[in-house]
């Protein structure tokens, strides 16, 4: 019988699963075992245990969370009135057309609008608050990032709103509730899908940039991406880098279980 | 009336805080003065000089054949990994399958480089070329899976079933029914995927050797030097590229979708 044919596709795939997708977690997890002399240890994991590393993990890690919040905080009001406006797909398209854009570009433009001569500064001056220090900072880093991210955040949250049954907030309003708690006890709960997938497309990425902290940070902010590129191509320490991206890989699991929607709901 | 007013101030202050720099970019692009922040006069010189610039017309060459490569391999692999999942009869493979070709989706680009380069070293590919083709293809057949994969779901049974009963082949019903329906799917993808590797600078910065570079990389090299007017014209050619990339997948996937809406919509 035909239909009992073997499954010919699996072949080039499985074979790109494992060349591409296991063994480099498997290499990276065998390298950690290795420290910069090459002698098999656990030295990594004790090192990544000392203040040094621990305090850059979590300084990583509230880096990740401001501009998680920031990023909501902007993006779910304009998502929400994007589904509010007329040809709300060409608005939408709008709104993602700057994800395309190289990345590098993005951030070079804000060189030039935060420099000490830039746009910002002068506009600042205009205002009377007199120029700033504003490229090098924490908040340079932070808006860039805000400003990176936000099309991702936008986008899911757009979705859930868009799928959102208008119905249900007709419901709420004609049983008498008011509009701040049709929001937040109707709208918001029902889209809560949509910002969580928008909360982890972000904070994954969030902790792991490393362009932008040398670029726009000025190697003020170490993140856990920036450690990474470091070891592996600054220092040639492999052995660390392997186990900063182990420790890495352990956060965005327990980050994507946290955030991860149930797979019923899915299904539809 | 008023709080109307409010939000549409909102929306057009995102759209002018998004587009700004992108423009704020190309303005300068035609500063005469060598920097982005005194309008001297209008030049083309920059323009210019990225045209004689040999050097990074080689690497913009190198860009494009890496995309267009990795694209065109990865979607004939995303393709084949698309059917494997569709045809996978237990629940469970179809799953086990979906989960891994989602890992690289969601990791981080430094994790995908770092595993990358330390795979390649291991196995002995030269840093250059190769591995840098090697890792945009790796990354973007994920891509070309997620975006072929519900075409298949969508596309009913029984067509294939008719077709092996007027008496076509496996392969009948793959080229002359199956393919033809995910066409549309299958462009979708290749975009994608063409985009992903155009904007890819993080795995690229791993793998790539002291030899070959491509546009992301040296702009990164570029901008750490600080301003250079040069990046500004680049970054104007790069946004209108890109700009006409999507119009032809708005174009591409406008049309699907009026196809593909006749049989959803009620």
């Amino acid at each position: 019988m035909k239909a009992k044919s073997r499954n010919y596709y699996l072949i080039p795939y499985v074979l790109w699963i494992a060349l591409f997708v296991i063994t480099p977690i498997v290499l990276v997890v065998y390298y950690s075992f290795f420290n910069i002399e090459g002698d098999f240890s656990l030295e990594n994991y004790q090192k990544f245990f000392t203040p040094v590393y621990l305090k850059m993990t979590l300084s990583s890690f509230w880096y990740a969370l401001l501009i998680t919040f920031f990023t909501l905080l902007i993006a779910y009001p304009t998502a929400y009135l994007l589904t509010k406006t007329k040809h709300k797909q060409l608005w939408l398209l709008l709104i993602i057309v700057p994800s395309w854009i190289n990345l590098l570009l993005k951030a070079y433009a804000f060189i030039g609008i935060f420099g000490t001569y830039g746009a910002a500064n002068k506009f600042l001056e205009v205002m009377g608050v007199g120029g700033k220090q504003i490229l090098f900072t924490d908040f340079s880093f932070v808006f860039v990032s805000v400003y990176i991210f936000l099309p991702f955040m936008i986008l899911p949250i757009f979705n859930a709103l868009d799928e959102l049954n208008p119905s249900f907030i007709d419901a709420s309003k004609d049983l008498g509730a008011s509009s701040w708690r049709t929001f937040s006890r109707v709208v918001f709960p029902l889209t809560l899908d949509g910002v969580k997938s928008g909360c982890q497309i972000v904070f994954i990425p969030a902790l792991s940039l490393f362009m932008l902290t040398r670029l726009i940070a000025g190697n003020r902010v170490i993140t856990l991406g920036t450690a990474i590129e470091q070891h592996f191509l600054v220092t040639q320490d492999w052995g660390m880098g392997a186990t900063i991206a182990v420790f890495l890989i352990i956060f965005m699991v327990v980050i994507m279980l946290l955030t991860g929607r149930r797979k019923r709901g899915e299904m539809r | 009336m008023k709080r109307f007013k409010w939000s549409s101030l909102y929306l057009i202050i995102i759209f002018m805080v998004l587009y700004a720099p992108i423009f704020y970019l190309i303005f300068y692009s035609f500063n005469s003065g060598g920097d982005m922040y005194h309008f001297e006069g209008f030049t083309l010189d920059w323009y210019k000089e990225i045209f004689n610039d040999t050097r990074l017309l080689i690497i913009v060459l190198n860009t494009i054949i890496v995309a267009l490569l990795s694209s065109a391999i990865s979607t004939v692999l995303g393709v084949a990994g698309a059917l494997a999942i569709y045809y996978a009869r237990r629940r469970r493979t179809k799953n086990t399958l979906l989960s891994l070709n989602n890992v690289l989706i969601v990791s981080p680009d430094v994790i995908i480089g770092a595993s990358f380069l330390i795979f390649f070293t291991m196995i002995g590919i030269k840093l250059g070329f190769i591995s840098v083709l090697l890792a945009h293809i790796a990354f973007s057949v994920p891509i070309v899976v997620l975006m072929v994969l519900p075409k298949l779901e969508e596309m009913s049974t029984s067509i294939i079933y008719a077709a092996l009963d007027l008496g076509a082949s496996r392969l009948d019903v793959l080229t002359k029914v199956v393919l033809p329906y995910i066409t549309p799917g299958i462009f979708a993808g290749f975009f994608m995927a063409l985009t992903y590797s155009l904007d890819d600078f993080a795995v690229t910065f791993f793998v790539t050797g002291n030899g070959f570079s491509t546009l992301s990389v040296e702009i990164y090299a570029l901008a750490r030097q600080g301003v250079s007017l040069s990046i500004n014209a680049l970054s104007a050619l790069l946004f209108l590229f890109t700009m006409l990339l999507v119009v032809g997948y708005y174009f591409i996937t406008k049309k699907t979708s009026k196809i593909g809406r006749m049989g959803v919509r009620k």
